[in-house]
């Protein structure tokens, strides 16, 4: 399957500009489906990036957070052709990770 | 033979004044909220907590102070709330982390984010909102917590799918 997270890691020489597209439902619980029945919270929760061995960046998500979360940010410390691993997890216990090279 | 259906009498008054006590006994114990943005631990709490103030809180332990130092790019008016693009940025130093509370939300707190040494302070998401509400941005900063707030008016609620 392909992954479900999209990253765009691009470097200037100095700062790491990262961008990120998840698929999601990130459904909030409150919502009811065609047969009026609620649909069940089902969300990010944690969403981490890692550079060399290092947390550069982390999110803590609840449930108000759009359908196919978009996260954007910029680090110092890594060049082109580094590893950047970006890792999730939800409320129901499943993740997903991957890797991307910084370009 | 006699059946005895429940405890005596006067035992289940003992147990009961010992229940009571118990249950004040816990009342009167100082509320420790687990400072979230200080661990690594998943903040469940603070996103569970309806009110702004509460969830503000849980997360941080303190309140902020309004600061221009903080800047919070949202629009002025999202057509669909199920999708408000909306950033934070700031000249402040020493910056830890930046959480976005919207006030008029089922629960107030909507993503927290932590920035360990080297990641520049800014970070651009995109939001669920109910209905019209005022959205706020808190840096934390050295230790200290720093907010902006904008109000962000929503013609279509991001409730309805």
């Amino acid at each position: 399957m392909a992954s479900s997270i999209r990253v765009r890691a691009t470097s200037n020489g100095d700062i790491t500009e990262v961008q990120t597209l998840i698929q999601h439902p990130m459904d909030t619980g409150l919502v009811k489906d065609a047969k009026g029945e609620l649909i069940p919270a089902h969300y990010i929760q944690e969403l981490k990036f890692a550079c060399n061995g290092k947390d550069v960046f982390v999110a803590n998500w609840g449930t108000a957070i759009s359908k196919d979360p978009y996260v954007k940010f910029s680090f110092k410390g890594a060049k082109k052709g580094d590893d950047l691993t970006i890792s999730w997890t939800d409320n129901k216990g499943a993740s997903d990770q991957t890797t991307a090279k910084i370009a | 033979m006699t059946v005895h259906t429940g405890p005596h009498p006067t035992r289940r008054l003992i147990l009961q004044g010992a229940v009571s006590v118990a249950l004040i006994g816990l009342g009167n114990l100082p509320f420790v909220p687990a400072h979230a943005a200080a661990n690594d631990k998943y903040p469940e709490e603070a996103f569970k907590l309806k009110n702004e103030a509460d969830a503000i809180k849980a997360l941080y332990g303190r309140t902020a102070e309004p600061s221009d130092k903080v800047k919070l790019d949202a629009p002025e008016i999202a057509e669909n709330g199920g999708v408000v693009p909306m950033s934070v940025t700031t000249t402040l130093d020493k910056v830890s982390s930046i959480s976005f509370f919207v006030a008029e939300n089922p629960n107030a707190l909507a993503a927290s984010y932590k920035f360990p040494d080297g990641t520049i302070p800014a970070v651009a998401n995109r939001l669920k909102m109910a209905k019209t509400s005022n959205v706020t941005a808190i840096v934390e900063a050295d230790g200290k917590l720093y907010s902006a707030t904008k109000e962000v008016k929503v013609t279509v609620g991001g409730c309805g799918g």
